[in-house]
């Protein structure tokens, strides 16, 4: 069969859609950094200021760490996670919602393409949202990482799954409420149920036990762990957790793109 | 050469979505819509088309799967020779789509959105090409308005120019004309024929019949997604003896299905 001459498009040097769809993903949070940014962090602090007061001096976590140096990295993490959640997922959501979804369905992008602009958006966010809660929390406790490399192999990871399962939930939705749904009933419990203000081993043995299933408790205690080089499990147990549910969620939403779900009919 | 736009034997049928009980044990809800009933035709580079049917005809769902926005239950579809599922990246990069629905993205200015929309398709320093679109679609003075900000006939036209961006050698415009002023009527169809003279190949729904009747070489309707007539368009007005399209159109849509001649002309 012949080919089309290529006399219209002349020498179209066309690279990949990826690095401009990254780059609007990221423009659109950045655009309305004090919503996506700012207001977070004022949250995390709100939790720093209010938990902090009440229990500082009251206990020591792991037997040496204070209370408020300890609840940073949870709180860092807990924004973290919520952030990068948010980012995918909002954004799908309105651009089904208000229609100009079809710019990003019409050009000849791969699902490799949109799962890659979408993730990495959501962990800049996440890792922004992070970054602001840790420089401002300084103040309240000078806290450094003692092992800044597992901080950031766990940074990266967590900000990772919830970006995919945000991009999940995304084209998964089809109104804002079931968004909502999906992040009220899920993400929430699942984040505040992780360990963000409490060592798992003052837990009861039955919410012991259900927290050792929820894989964002892996998330944050191995963050912790390149805090404070002490941990409620081995780091690499949960490096292992974290990464194979990243793999696990990857593959779940590359297949879905692959496939067109709720977006090519 | 290859067609422009080829359908072979394409059917489209929408699933009913299960409800209640159903949904939760994964029932079928029941045989589902069938928008598209075997539609073959075959455009050639260059042509104006004019795809005409009532509502509901199934012409935006035909639309949709040449852009690769549906999938069609059977048959094949291709772009310039090349096949919208096999060969998708190809063939949407040789089709530019005019969506009928006024959609844009608020976050942007029209610069900026037309510059996303030439970096969907890889294409960077697009900037002369933009300006020229820009000043042919009479937008040059809008270039850093935000999308919001716009009236409904000037988004129209940032439409048209995302839809252009990537210099398609086929143009799809789904009704460009519904809800739009007599100005930007003729500024469009100056600048679709100019391109059409140019070589690209334009296909065209509108409900406007007398714009398909000046500007349209050839026809197909559609009705209830079958394919009910396919021929230039004086041959068409020939052989239904109407006065003009509109007539025509009317004529074959009233036809009766069992009617032998309206069968011959589906077949």
């Amino acid at each position: 069969m012949s080919k089309p001459t290529t006399l219209l498009q002349p020498q179209m040097q066309a690279g990949l859609g990826f690095p401009t769809l990254l780059r609007k993903e990221l423009q659109r949070f950045w655009k309305v950094a004090f919503q996506t940014v700012a207001a977070p962090v004022i949250t995390a602090l709100l939790y720093l200021v209010v938990f902090a007061h009440v229990l500082e001096g009251h206990t020591l976590v792991y037997g040496r760490v204070p209370y408020t140096a300890f609840l940073i990295p949870g709180l860092m993490m807990m924004s973290m996670l919520q952030n990068a959640f948010a980012n995918p997922s909002s954004s799908l959501i309105q651009s089904r919602m208000s229609g100009n979804l079809v710019f990003i369905l019409l050009p000849p992008m791969s699902h490799y393409e949109l799962f890659g602009a979408y993730v990495l958006a959501a962990v800049a966010r996440g890792l922004a949202v992070g970054l602001c809660v840790w420089l401002t929390a300084l103040y309240f406790a000078p806290l450094m990482p003692a092992q800044p490399l597992w901080v950031l192999v766990f940074g990266l990871l967590s900000c990772g799954i919830m970006g995919t399962l945000g991009l999940i939930a995304g084209l998964w939705s089809e109104k804002f409420d079931q968004l909502s749904a999906f992040q009220n009933f899920l993400i929430m419990p699942a984040t505040f149920l992780s360990g963000v203000f409490y060592s798992i081993h003052t837990l009861p043995p039955f919410w012991l036990a259900v927290s050792h299933w929820n894989p964002l408790f892996y998330t944050i205690d191995g963050f912790r762990y390149g805090f404070f080089a002490v941990s409620d499990v081995s780091p690499w147990h949960s490096l292992a957790v974290v990464a194979g549910v990243f793999a696990a969620l990857m593959l779940i939403a590359l297949r879905l793109l692959a496939g067109g779900y709720k977006l090519r009919h | 050469m290859s067609a422009a736009v080829s359908l072979e034997h394409i059917s489209k049928i929408y699933p009913l979505r299960p409800r209640g009980w159903r949904k939760w044990l994964g029932q079928p809800a029941g045989p589902g819509f069938q928008a598209l009933d075997d539609v073959s035709l075959r455009i050639e580079p260059g042509e104006f088309f004019g795809l005409l049917g009532p509502n509901g005809a199934g012409k935006t769902t035909l639309i949709s799967i040449l852009a690769g926005l549906a999938r069609a239950s059977q048959g094949q579809a291709s772009v310039c020779g090349y096949d919208v599922v096999s060969d998708y990246k190809a063939a949407r990069r040789a089709l530019g789509v005019v969506p009928q629905e006024l959609v844009y993205d608020p976050f942007f200015t029209v610069r900026e959105t037309l510059r996303n929309q030439s970096g969907y398709f890889g294409l960077r320093n697009n900037d002369d090409w933009i300006d020229e679109i820009l000043h042919n679609l009479g937008l040059s003075d809008k270039a850093d308005s935000n999308m919001r900000a716009l009236s409904g006939g000037m988004k129209r036209r940032v439409l048209v120019a995302q839809a252009l961006v990537h210099r398609p050698p086929v143009i799809v415009l789904d009704e460009p004309t519904a809800g739009v002023d007599v100005d930007l009527r003729h500024t469009l169809w100056q600048f679709i024929s100019r391109l059409n003279r140019a070589g690209h190949t334009i296909m065209l729904t509108t409900h406007y019949l007398e714009e398909a009747e000046e500007l349209c070489g050839r026809i197909a309707m559609l009705k209830r997604g079958k394919l009910v007539a396919l021929d230039t368009t004086a041959a068409l007005l020939a052989r239904v003896g109407g006065e003009d399209l509109e007539d025509a159109f009317v004529r074959i849509m009233h036809e009766d299905p069992l009617d032998p001649a309206a069968q011959e002309i589906a077949a």
